[in-house]
């Protein structure tokens, strides 16, 4: 598959093929995705979208009877390939995840958790990666004079500001997220879907939604799955305007879904 | 024929009736043994040794020892016990293969073993085979066994209820599975370790059959100075009281004194769990 533009593909996959025991849930995906954008993959339930990324951090690999078949390039290097450090992998590609699920540790611990695990003990840099990482997540502000407070004191939308945030603190390249805000109200969603736009400047995000709203808003690329296959992939304003594929189309018009 | 309401008010009689049963069996015991003991318990009672044929003194003695062997027993089958169920149910998690199907059954069955079969493996292994002696360090070795299959089934259901999103919220942060372990699943499954552990504990600071072959002493006033010593114990003192006594009639009030120390010992182990427990609880919602 091309480029959609000229700038940097950041992940790419070759007939990516996953199982879970017998069930076939992603069937020769081939898809690139660039560089600091914001790529949504959207879908009905069932359809892989979650599994996708999941493949992209190899974290379908702790559910037990995942195989997979094909390559996921991340910079060119395929990340199923022997020399991987999986280890190493999740630390560049982050993951936020559907419900927020913070540790019940304090704010502060939340964050220093991931540059803890990486080694980093000095007091003075575990702080300025906290900081660092809050304010990347639009959430310092909220938090700055309660860092000690236990972390599930925070609204649902802080909590997963909260989870952005810890994910960023290990310093990642690319920013998974799987539907952040489907336990979230309006307000809380508005903050997050702000958030994924600034995060381009310095991050590759790719979020999952199953609101169409939201990917419309968003998002740079969206793609659309169906059944396991990615259906149609491209430019966020030409898919929800001019879509290719009758399926597509028939999804975004809300016929099912 | 016998109407539903009827059958209702039956069924409900029965159960209400059988809760009622286990109720009055404990409070008469408790009292049974309280209103006999408590005249008996004093400073003295508590830290002197046995005087006279044991007629009189205290049981200052039994006491330590049974507190030496349950911390002994907590030495060697925490870990072994809180090991286990991590690899079970952290590294081996869903994986069907045979070992761990084995090692699974097996501490099923070992929970289910009799205490007296333990005393005579411990007699055989530790006392005999490896010449441990007949002493604190094969009875409490001897327990350990006895213990360690209630810290595995307790430790596997402490680590199995913490939420799977820890799990997942360290691995996609790139830990390792033993970081993982150590700092997103241990943390909040330690207050149900301990809960089961204690209880296991509580149910062998009151075994005798085990000790009884394996090291614990007659008579002794004295503390044991040594893991190679012999020592006094509540449970198996108790025993000693009841049936070696050469005059039961002077024997009776401190052996239900004893009871009484044992019991209290037994039941603020106990609390000390149920405690542990609700707070953890509390904490979670």
């Amino acid at each position: 598959m091309k480029a959609l533009s000229n700038n940097n593909l950041k992940i790419q996959t070759k007939n990516l093929n996953l199982w879970f025991s017998e069930k076939h849930v992603l069937k020769n995906v081939n898809i690139v995705i660039e560089e600091k954008k914001v790529t949504a993959i959207m879908g009905p339930s069932g359809c892989g979208k979650t599994t996708l990324i999941r493949a992209f951090n190899r974290m379908n690999e702790i559910i037990l009877g995942c195989r997979t078949s094909g390559e996921v390039l991340i910079d060119g290097k395929d990340v199923y390939g022997l020399d991987t450090d999986v280890v190493d992998l999740r630390r560049r590609v982050g993951l936020v995840f559907q419900k927020p699920n913070p540790f019940p540790k304090s704010i502060y611990d939340n964050v220093a958790f991931g540059p803890r695990i990486h080694g980093i003990t000095r007091r003075r840099q575990l702080d300025d990666f906290v900081q660092f990482s809050l304010q990347e997540a639009a959430l310092w502000e909220e938090v700055k004079d309660r860092l000690n407070d236990s972390a599930l004191s925070l609204s649902g939308g802080q909590q997963q500001r909260l989870c952005i945030a810890r994910a960023l603190a290990v310093a990642p390249e690319v920013v998974l997220m799987d539907e952040p805000c489907s336990a979230l109200d309006p307000a809380a969603t508005a903050k997050i879907e702000v958030l994924m736009r600034k995060l381009t400047q310095n991050y590759t995000v790719i979020i999952v939604t199953h609101n169409m709203q939201q990917a419309a808003r968003v998002s740079d690329f969206t793609a659309f799955m169906y059944l396991g296959e990615l259906v149609e992939y491209g430019e966020t304003k030409k898919i929800f305007e001019n879509p290719e594929n009758e399926l597509t189309e028939k999804y975004i018009t809300g016929k099912f879904g | 024929m016998i109407s539903r309401r009827v059958r209702e008010k039956i069924a409900f009689t029965f159960l209400r009736l059988s809760a009622l049963l286990v109720l009055v069996a404990l409070v008469a015991i408790l009292y049974y043994i309280v209103s006999n003991g408590i005249g008996v318990v004093n400073i003295g009672f508590l830290l002197k040794n046995p005087e006279e044929g044991m007629t009189r003194g205290g049981i200052f003695p039994a006491i330590v020892g049974t507190v030496y062997l349950v911390a002994l027993t907590l030495l060697f089958a925490l870990p072994l016990g809180v090991a286990t169920a991590i690899y079970l149910s952290e590294y081996a998690r869903g994986k069907n293969n045979r070992v761990v199907m084995i090692i699974k059954m097996a501490t099923r069955i070992l929970a289910g073993i009799p205490s007296i079969v333990y005393g005579l493996l411990g007699l055989g292994l530790f006392v005999l085979f490896l010449n441990l002696r007949f002493s604190i360090l094969s009875a409490s070795l001897t327990l350990s066994f006895l213990t360690v299959p209630i810290i595995i089934a307790a430790s596997e259901e402490a680590l199995e209820s913490v939420p799977m999103s820890y799990r997942e919220a360290a691995l996609a942060l790139g830990a390792t599975r033993w970081q993982t372990i150590r700092s997103a699943v241990l943390p909040y499954a330690l207050p149900g370790i301990m809960t089961g552990s204690i209880l296991g504990l509580s149910r062998a600071a009151g075994e005798t059959a085990p000790i009884m072959i394996t090291g614990v002493a007659y008579y002794l006033p004295r503390l044991p100075i040594s893991l190679f010593d012999q020592f006094m114990a509540l449970p198996f003192h108790i025993f000693t009281l009841s049936t070696q006594s050469s005059n039961p009639q002077l024997t009776r009030p401190v052996q239900f004194g004893t009871v009484f120390v044992l019991m209290a010992l037994v039941l603020v182990m106990n609390l000390a769990a149920i405690v542990i427990r609700s707070r953890y609880s509390r904490l979670r919602a």
